[in-house]
């Protein structure tokens, strides 16, 4: 039993190690940009295929290096033709225009790559367990937190220490006033828009690896970064961390007791959340 | 979250000043009269034109639905992107009342729009005193729960496969009887009832007081507070009276097709009811209508022609955002005035 638990709450953490990188790519553009990036989980699933395409060539590392750079460019280049045209006006066109662009999504993986789930292998050594007692325990498993916690490291020291960063976090306050000390706000909302979809693309890459490519990968994981989103607080990046973490603990410890709620225990703590702290545990008061 | 970027001057907010009165402004009355008409004898130009009576039952249907959305959307200016969640449990409510309790069309709607009215009432008073874009957030992910609910209860709600296995039976109105499952004009006469209940309420609730107080708060929350109107509250019974209509769109959908799709409760669904009200323009009355119409006759006709619809649906979602923001009524209506 102790085993089975742990089990779940290991799962569930690397679930929600998911769901937060996930998610923490949605919070940068919707901070700074204002939009609801409907379409992340479409980017999701274009970093796995690409991994998985491009791994013949240039192995696993390979994909997993380059593949999250190309999803980016992509990225970059529809925020550069369509996303920017919306910006300032009525939230709903953002919205409506990156559910277009989710559909699209799904539906061109599954005309380019088919309906079926693909394999997208590991290297050995990483897919074999760590130890027998604690079997779940693979190396993969283990890679993908450490990977993880790198990834969200570095994001932080980027938003900390550089100056594209501390500009992105000042954007996020006041953009008028970012504006007016003289940075290009375009071609920030650019970078910006592009290092969430990089997030996206990690993330799709990794998912990969441990649940094999469906064209519905990136629906699937959308939704509950939304909740985190909202459980951690808009506007808060360690709260949007922390908000994946626990909805994916929650939903994997859930799992060994009540399998058919795991799902929906998300959205209960969702309701929680907002009935007693309407801005989210991390957010801040006013914001949104 | 009003920043820099172009000046509101494109968005269709900063449009209305003018025109508190729901309808058209060529002249009302025509245009009221002419949409009636089309309505009524839509059974018979339908036919005609290459289109099928029950193609025109679901476009009565889901303009019900986008027009009840366009209450909150453009008369309220709040953005629910979650109201499949209400469409879908007026459903589910009619399926599994007609098939586990009672053998009656009515009870079964009743069933449906009650659960919804309750589900909307308390999630209401949790999301109501968010706005904007984290309101529509947390819309959407509430309209998740009963996608999940319907998807896992399997042995209950048939979970993805949906629930079928029962059909809309005869309406029992005591001196006489409406066969709306076997007499498929029967069955558009009753969705048309309905709709046309539905449409006259809320048009008037739109004429009333409250109606306007819900005008003053889209166009200035921050005054209306001022001036002593309790914001919230009105926010608040707006969505539920959203909510409402729009569950009873969807227990006659169920009832459309003897089956409840755990699709209408899904993301997707929430995001066509947003698309038809933008597309026929949220500024007006009958836009919702008109932005059924066009959507279900174009998905009807891609949906036959392709495996690959949905790309061209998303496609048709960017091309209605980036040039045609204003919808059908909002160009036609610019035109007019200039």
């Amino acid at each position: 039993m102790t085993q089975l638990i742990l089990y779940n709450v290991f799962n569930g953490l690397i679930i929600g190690a998911f769901y937060a990188l996930m998610a923490l790519g949605l919070s940068l553009i919707l901070n700074l940009s204002g939009v609801i990036n409907f379409a992340h989980g479409g980017f999701l699933a274009v970093g796995g295929y690409l991994a998985f395409t491009l791994e013949p060539y240039i192995g696993f590392w390979g994909g997993l290096l380059l593949s999250p750079f190309l999803t980016a460019a992509i990225g970059l280049i529809i925020e550069r033709l369509l996303i920017r045209r919306l910006y300032g006006r009525d939230p709903l066109y953002s919205l409506l225009l990156t559910f277009g662009l989710a559909f699209m999504f799904e539906d061109g993986t599954r005309f380019i790559w088919g309906p079926a789930t693909l394999p997208f292998t590991v290297p050995d050594w990483l897919s074999s367990p760590l130890s027998g007692q604690f079997f779940f325990l693979t190396g993969y498993r283990l890679f993908m937190v450490l990977l993880v916690t790198a990834t969200v490291i570095a994001l932080f020291v980027i938003l900390s220490r550089t100056r594209v960063g501390m500009r992105i976090r000042a954007g996020t306050l006041d953009l008028e006033t970012v504006s007016v000390l003289g940075v290009n706000v375009r071609i920030l909302r650019n970078i910006n828009f592009g290092l969430g979809i990089y997030l996206a693309g990690l993330a799709g890459v990794l998912a990969a690896g441990m649940l094999g490519l469906q064209p519905t990968i990136g629906s699937d994981l959308i939704m509950p970064s939304f909740v985190a989103i909202i459980i951690g607080g808009l506007g808060s990046l360690p709260g949007t961390l922390l908000g994946g973490l626990l909805i994916g603990v929650a939903s994997g410890v859930t799992s060994v007791f009540f399998p058919s709620a795991s799902e929906a225990v998300i959205y209960v703590m969702m309701g929680l959340v907002l009935l007693v702290r309407p801005r989210g545990l991390l957010g801040e008061e006013g914001r949104f | 979250m009003v920043r820099l970027d172009k000046p509101a001057e494109e968005s269709a907010q900063s449009e209305a000043p003018a025109l508190p009165v729901p309808g058209f402004r060529i002249d009302k009355r025509a245009a009221d009269a002419i949409v009636w008409l089309l309505l009524l004898t839509m059974p018979f130009w339908l036919n005609w034109i290459g289109g099928y009576t029950q193609l025109g039952t679901r476009v009565v249907i889901l303009a019900l639905a986008a027009m009840s959305l366009n209450f909150l959307l453009g008369y309220t200016g709040v953005l629910s992107f979650g109201h499949a969640a209400y469409f879908g449990l007026g459903g589910y409510g009619v399926g599994l009342t007609l098939k586990y309790l009672v053998p009656n069309t009515l009870v079964g709607m009743g069933v449906g729009i009650v659960a919804a009215i309750v589900a909307a009432a308390i999630i209401g008073a949790l999301i109501v005193r968010l706005r904007g874009i984290y309101f529509a957030m947390v819309t959407i992910a509430f309209g998740q729960v009963f996608y999940f609910i319907a998807y896992r209860w399997n042995n209950v709600t048939g979970g993805d496969d949906g629930l079928s296995g029962w059909h809309r039976l005869p309406i029992n109105l005591g001196f006489t009887q409406i066969d709306i499952l076997h007499n498929k004009l029967a069955f558009y006469y009753v969705v048309l009832f309905c709709f046309a209940v539905s449409v006259g309420i809320m048009a008037l609730l739109l004429r009333s007081p409250f109606g306007r107080t819900l005008l003053a708060i889209r166009e200035n929350e921050r005054r209306a507070r001022f001036l002593g109107i309790p914001v919230d509250r009105h926010i608040w019974l707006s969505w539920l009276i959203s909510c409402t209509f729009c569950s009873l769109a969807g227990t006659l959908y169920a009832l459309l097709n003897n089956f409840s799709d755990p699709h209408d409760l899904h993301w997707e669904q929430s995001g066509n009811f947003v698309i038809m009200a933008v597309l026929g323009g949220m500024r007006s009355f009958w836009g919702p209508l008109i932005g059924a119409g066009i959507f279900i006759v174009l998905e009807d006709y891609i949906s036959s022609r392709t495996e690959n619809w949905e790309s061209f649906i998303g496609l048709f979602f960017v091309l209605v955002v980036l040039f045609f923001p204003r919808g059908v009524l909002g160009v036609i209506r610019r035109r007019t005035t200039q």
